[in-house]
């Protein structure tokens, strides 16, 4: 196995579809010279040059708009927003010029591109720079969002999203580029793509299922250790895609344990877990449930700065464990 | 009979614009058979006539006609006056020269043509092509009277030089986008007006098979029709950063009004587009009011051509069509040399309200509106340049207008009797080159499925 980060599988899945299909390019800001912004693009500039790796000024709404005008005629853009707190600058061209076209056109004109970049809390950026856009991306047909959490995640779902002939929404996590992790034999190949609308079971367990999604996936998998050595056993289940919901896996799931906790870092407010709360109790699932859904969250305010406030303002291990037991009433 | 045959001849070849050899009298009756009753007596005579409708002949002559077979009468339809009414293009003016208004440019050391040729075939092409989008907007307007279009309906009458002059000066292998006064432009990028009309009418024979309506209609290399003000012309620099990209020559037409002129993505764009040197033509077309809001109310500055700073800029009358076509060659060729982005202004004037639910007269006077009409339209001055300089005769005008009103008519039939789509189809086209999936629908029962 290899161990690789979540930064340098991105690096690799953007480096091998750029390779494969000379329709690919990036822009961004700070994506070529600068190696990108927090250095995810590294190295790709100086391979494919000006013409495929584009640093672009400080205008998101104009170079959001060039980009899906790019895959509107041919082109597939990858379009990087340094963080997607700047996507809002652009979000009219994300959802009415990229989501909504294939629709309107009746399937005459579709929109290949990724817009991808660091999504939710980081660590003391304070309030403007630590939202977390699941629920807002999430919220819009037309969209596929994907939101990975370990390495081989990373660069399966970005070549799929990078293959696919729609607008994706690719959610990363700032702090989780730097976390390595083990990546199989299979993931080496430059065909390795992981379907997007796929969660995975990344834990199996018979007592409570955990869904998550990015960096919480961590989360839920220290908590089901400590848990574990309580005889509680936690299926935990990665999302991998916001849009399509993978709902039959989580169903699946909660009909064999009849517990359920959500776990994300975005407000509670009309979030993920709230549209999953929704699906379950719409679905089969429901009469399986010997408990009502929990959602664990970040709390429902803008992210302050000082460590200590910042630290209580998204979900804790302790979080997840204090959820899991209350929900199993034990 | 020689010379009858010749004076026969002569008449043919004026008549059908062909070269008619020597033929045999048997060879010439029957071509003649097309255009005059053959029993005429009087036929070739009236064939060597001048260019008049014939007066009423004296009695004598009557007493003649009365040996035609078919009623006679003193009628413009009578089989040899025909003869007169099918002009040969030898009697116009293949070609003219015309004066057409100087460009104001910025940062630009010359600007477009102070001179435009025109044929025969383009003047009449134009002609169709502008009174075709002048019809089709009437209709769409009665329609919506009659509330068989709703919703939004941008109507375009009286900027049709814009789209009739761009498009002329175009290859359909370039690219145009532009905001929601976008039927004449859907015409003129290839779309019929069958298919415009029955978009707006909600139907599955519309261009976007009814799912669209009138501010999202598309086709090849026309990326519509967009609905968020100033929202295309980042996708328009998009699409010349794709041509490019792909080193194809293409150039893309990124239309805006003045109402958009100040919005922040456009001088994104224009950064964007000088920086890279995007084969990009902007175009401002300035009707003078943005909705209700007037350009000296809306902007600092109204110069419209100048607002791209570094950006090279032209201002053009957006009334007559050549000076359209040649602004929009001279600022092709600037594009497709190398030379970067521009930015054209077309002066020009929309005869509606903003939209069907604006009168049009309550921020502008209804004596603006009538003087523009009877100073300025569009398509009356490309006519009576061709009337006056024998390019085309009034009767051809005339007939174009019945085909295009007969066309208009037809394709507001089809608007109207077509059905609205079916319900199987609601939830398609959501994902490209997608498995099926299933969509959710207003209540947890109903799962509806969703196809490419």
């Amino acid at each position: 196995t290899f161990r690789v980060t979540v930064r340098d599988a991105l690096n690799q899945a953007m480096d091998e579809e750029l390779e494969r299909d000379e329709r690919v390019f990036l822009l961004g800001e700070e994506v070529a010279q600068y190696d990108g912004a927090y250095k995810v693009s590294r190295g790709l500039w100086k391979k494919y040059g000006d013409k495929r790796i584009i640093d672009t000024p400080i205008t998101e709404m104009g170079f959001a708009g060039i980009a899906v005008g790019a895959a509107m005629a041919g082109l597939r853009p990858i379009c990087e927003f340094m963080t997607f707190n700047f996507s809002m600058q652009a979000i009219d061209q994300v959802i009415n010029s990229a989501a909504k076209t294939y629709y309107m056109s009746a399937g005459q004109q579709s929109v290949p591109i990724v817009f991808r970049g660091p999504n939710g809390a980081s660590a003391g950026v304070a309030a403007q720079h630590s939202q977390c856009f699941a629920a807002w991306y999430g919220h819009c047909p037309g969209l596929k969002v994907v939101s990975p959490w370990s390495a081989e995640d990373a660069k399966g779902l970005l070549k799929s999203a990078i293959r696919d002939d729609n607008p994706v929404v690719f959610l990363e996590n700032e702090l989780m580029y730097g976390v390595p992790f083990e990546m199989s034999e299979e993931s080496q190949s430059k065909d390795f793509t992981i379907p997007i609308g796929k969660a995975k079971v990344e834990r199996q367990g018979n007592h409570i299922t955990l869904v998550t999604h990015s960096r919480y996936v961590s989360h839920c998998l220290d908590a089901a250790a400590v848990l574990a050595k309580e005889g509680i056993e936690c299926e935990v289940i990665n999302l991998r895609t916001i849009r399509p919901l993978d709902v039959e896996s989580i169903e699946t799931s909660v009909m064999k344990t009849n517990h359920l906790v959500t776990v994300e870092g975005g407000w509670p407010q009309y979030g993920v877990g709230a549209e999953i709360c929704a699906r379950i109790m719409e679905g089969p699932a429901f009469n399986y449930l010997d408990a009502p859904v929990t959602r664990v969250t970040g709390v429902d305010i803008p992210m302050p700065y000082a460590k200590i406030l910042e630290d209580n303002s998204v979900p804790q291990i302790k979080d997840v464990i204090f959820s899991v037991k209350k929900t199993l009433n034990v | 009979m020689k010379t009858m045959l010749a004076i026969i001849s002569n008449a043919l070849c004026r008549i059908t614009g062909r070269t008619v050899g020597a033929q045999t009298v048997s060879e010439l009756l029957i071509d003649l058979s097309e255009y005059v009753n053959v029993t005429s007596p009087a036929a070739p005579a009236l064939a060597a006539t001048p260019r008049q409708p014939p007066k009423p002949p004296p009695v004598s002559a009557r007493a003649s006609a009365a040996e035609l077979v078919s009623a006679q009468s003193d009628q413009l339809d009578r089989p040899g006056a025909r003869v007169v009414v099918s002009r040969s293009f030898a009697d116009f003016t293949p070609q003219a020269s015309f004066d057409i208004k100087k460009c104001d440019v910025h940062r630009l050391e010359e600007g477009p043509p102070l001179k435009a040729e025109l044929t025969r075939e383009q003047g009449l092409q134009y002609y169709r092509i502008m009174q075709t989008v002048r019809r089709m907007e009437l209709k769409a307007d009665q329609l919506y009277k009659q509330k068989i279009i709703r919703g939004f309906c941008h109507l375009y009458d009286g900027q049709e030089a814009c789209a009739a002059g761009i498009e002329a000066a175009i290859n359909p292998s370039d690219h145009l986008i532009t905001a929601y006064r976008a039927h004449g432009y859907t015409y003129t990028r290839g779309v019929s007006v069958k298919e415009i009309l029955a978009e707006l009418t909600g139907r599955k024979g519309g261009v976007a098979k009814g799912k669209g309506g009138s501010m999202h209609m598309y086709a090849p290399r026309f990326y519509g029709g967009n609905g968020i003000v100033g929202a295309q012309v980042p996708l328009g620099a998009g699409i010349a950063l794709a041509c490019q990209y792909q080193g194809n020559d293409q150039v893309c037409v990124t239309l805006y009004g003045d109402g958009a002129a100040n919005q922040g993505q456009l001088f994104e764009s224009f950064n964007m587009a000088a920086l890279w040197k995007l084969p990009c033509i902007f175009i401002c077309e300035n009707n003078q009011y943005g909705m209700g809001t007037s350009m000296e109310r809306a902007s600092a500055s109204t110069d419209y051509y100048k607002r791209g700073d570094f950006v090279p800029g032209i201002r053009v009358d957006g009334m007559d069509v050549l000076c359209v076509r040649e602004a929009t060659k001279f600022a092709a060729d600037h594009c497709r040399s190398g030379k970067g982005p521009i930015i054209m202004e077309l002066q020009t004037y929309r005869y509606h309200g903003h939209s069907m639910s604006d009168p049009g007269v309550s921020y502008r006077t209804r004596e603006e509106i009538q003087e523009v009409r009877s100073k300025s339209d569009p398509i009356s001055m490309l006519k009576e340049r061709m009337l006056s300089n024998n390019m085309a005769s009034i009767e051809e005008f005339k007939e174009i207008d019945v085909a295009i009103r007969k066309e208009v008519e037809d394709a507001a039939q089809f608007a109207t009797s077509d059905p609205e789509p079916p319900l199987e189809e609601l939830c398609n086209h959501i994902f490209h080159n997608n498995p099926p999936l299933e969509v959710r629908g207003t209540n947890p029962w109903v799962t509806l499925k969703s196809v490419s």
